[in-house]
């Protein structure tokens, strides 16, 4: 599937929650299942600084696709973080770079990702696009 | 004056009636009624300040200082009552030892820089403690590395208590002045600053308190104290953001030099030579924050009608109540638990980050602040990266505790 076709299956997905707490709890689950970053590159060359929690992000790639494993120490973040995951990891670095990451704001997740926000996912969804561009 | 008038001879303050007096707390956020536990970042603003701040733009607009006609000179008027509003709030000797600032950060700034370029050398000491906010770390960091000067840090113990005897092995002669705040924004440590102040003028040291918490919460008397400096911002005590006061004995702030150089502060200028305004205005280039100052002057009168020994009862209610409910949550641990606290409860829930349980709790419409509180020599002192802290101001009540308390509870639900 590609970027926007991930994205309204998770819009779909979200429609199904009838209020924040089914929402949140299923973020949190998300968080708590997002497989594990590789230990090596959970260090400050991997960090993304948030005033609130930190990130950490690492990209692969593999021919022209890149793929993203992150962590971060608030799970919240973390499930927010396997969303953005699910959406940008294994597509290629051209259409990474000029994703429009409609879908946080369909299923309600905006604040999070808002410039005043710093929860160092803003960084990290630039971080992930500036993987895309330099791969292009 | 205020809608929640005080019978002066009950002692008795009707503070459900006070509530009533901030309209903002009838909003509501994320759709639940607003449960407002950020105080201790900003406190909320009463009617009383809001309207005086809207009647001064309305009626009585005009630069300050400035002008012969008479608008201008009542607009100068109301402007120089606030300064003697806050010289009586804070018992200054003189109303011109008050000067305007934009709040706590530049009340230090202009010391630090001021203070420090006249009397900093290489080799002299700057004395802070471990629980300071970076607003009062960094200008000292800052003067400290161009005079080629040291900042010493004064150790805590586990409770966030500054630990005295420490205090004592590092004022030396070396020491040039101390830094200390009354109120740790973090903790809600009270600190003992009668003492260090008294410990430092035994061997002539100045000392500057940060008083940006103390403000809203204790009764401050500069001259009790004997304090050379104390500063705080007008927002915390619910005046408007953007203006504050530095108080300054007399013979340090004509010792200093001026900070900013512009209109007001000057005497006469030349090309060749300026020469600087008397006290206060020395301090104060440019056209100052009027709508903030009389903000501020109102937020006083509104304050000393509730009165600090009210404030004071109610606000250690709500401590003492909210410490006992949250401390009966499983897996929650209580950061900073001095003996002289104020209404700061700083926390951490077991196995979660604090910034995950904010995001629930402001989903449940509650504000409380997460993070390092711009302390972060403070939260690595701990180990910890950061807490969740609910700071209480007068306008709250145990209703909005039991709400915090079940919001914790639920977050620690969702989160285990």
């Amino acid at each position: 599937m590609n970027i926007n076709e991930i994205q309204d299956e998770i819009i779909e997905e979200f429609t199904f929650f009838d209020d924040w707490m089914d929402k949140y709890e299923y973020i949190i689950d998300l968080g708590k299942k997002l497989p594990l970053i590789d230990a090596q590159y959970k260090n400050a060359d991997h960090l993304i600084k948030g005033c609130q929690s930190q990130v950490w992000l690492h990209a692969n790639h593999e021919g022209n696709s890149v793929d993203f494993t992150a962590d971060s120490d608030a799970i919240i973040t973390k499930g927010i973080i396997a969303l953005l995951i699910r959406v940008l990891s294994g597509q290629p670095a051209e259409a990474i770079a000029n994703a429009d990451l409609y879908f946080i704001e369909k299923i309600g997740l905006k604040e999070h990702l808002s410039p005043t926000r710093s929860n160092g996912l803003v960084s990290m969804v630039k971080q992930m696009k500036l993987y895309g561009v330099a791969l292009t | 004056m205020v809608t929640a008038t005080k019978n002066k001879k009950s002692k008795k303050v009707d503070f459900a009636k006070i509530r009533e007096d901030f309209p903002l707390l009838k909003r509501e956020m994320n759709g639940k009624p607003i449960v407002f536990l950020d105080s201790a970042a900003s406190s909320q603003k009463p009617s009383y300040v809001i309207d005086a701040m809207n009647s001064y733009y309305e009626n009585l607009h005009a630069n300050v200082h400035r002008g012969v006609y008479q608008l201008s000179q009542e607009a100068t008027d109301a402007f120089e009552k606030s300064r003697r509003l806050v010289q009586e709030f804070i018992n200054a000797p003189s109303d011109k030892e008050c000067i305007f600032v934009r709040g706590t950060t530049e009340g230090i700034n202009l010391v630090a820089n001021c203070y420090g370029r006249k009397f900093l050398e290489a080799g002299d000491e700057v004395l802070i403690s471990t629980m300071e906010h970076h607003s009062n770390i960094v200008p000292w960091q800052m003067i400290c590395e161009e005079k080629g000067a040291h900042l010493k840090v004064i150790p805590i113990n586990e409770d966030g208590e500054i630990i005295m005897s420490e205090f004592d092995k590092l004022l030396t002669n070396k020491t040039k002045i101390v830094a200390i705040n009354h109120i740790s924004n973090a903790l809600g440590t009270i600190n003992p600053v009668k003492e260090i102040i008294d410990k430092a003028h035994a061997i002539n040291v100045p000392v500057l308190i940060d008083g940006a918490q103390a403000i809203p919460h204790l009764k401050i008397d500069v001259q009790a104290l004997d304090a050379d400096f104390y500063t705080f911002s007008g927002h915390k005590m619910c005046g408007p953001t953007g203006i504050g006061i530095l108080y300054g004995k007399e013979k340090w702030l004509n010792a200093m030099p001026p900070y900013h150089g512009g209109g007001e502060m000057i005497e006469t200028v030349t090309f060749e030579k300026t020469t600087y305004n008397t006290l206060p205005h020395k301090f104060e280039a440019g056209t100052p924050d009027i709508a903030g100052v009389i903000g501020l002057g109102a937020a006083v009168e509104y304050m000393q009608e509730i009165g600090h020994d009210a404030i004071i009862e109610h606000e250690n209610d709500l401590l003492a109540y909210g410490t006992s409910q949250l401390k009966q949550i499983e897996g929650i641990r209580i950061v900073g638990e001095a003996k002289e606290k104020a209404s700061v409860i700083s926390f951490l829930l077991e196995g979660a980050h604090p910034f995950d349980v904010g995001t629930i709790l402001d989903k449940l419409g509650i504000a409380v602040r997460t993070g390092h509180h711009c302390t972060q020599p403070l939260m690595a002192r701990f180990g910890i990266p950061g807490t969740v802290r609910a700071s209480f101001a007068f306008y709250n009540n145990k209703a909005d505790i039991d709400k915090l308390v079940e919001g914790v509870k639920r977050a620690a639900r969702m989160l285990s």
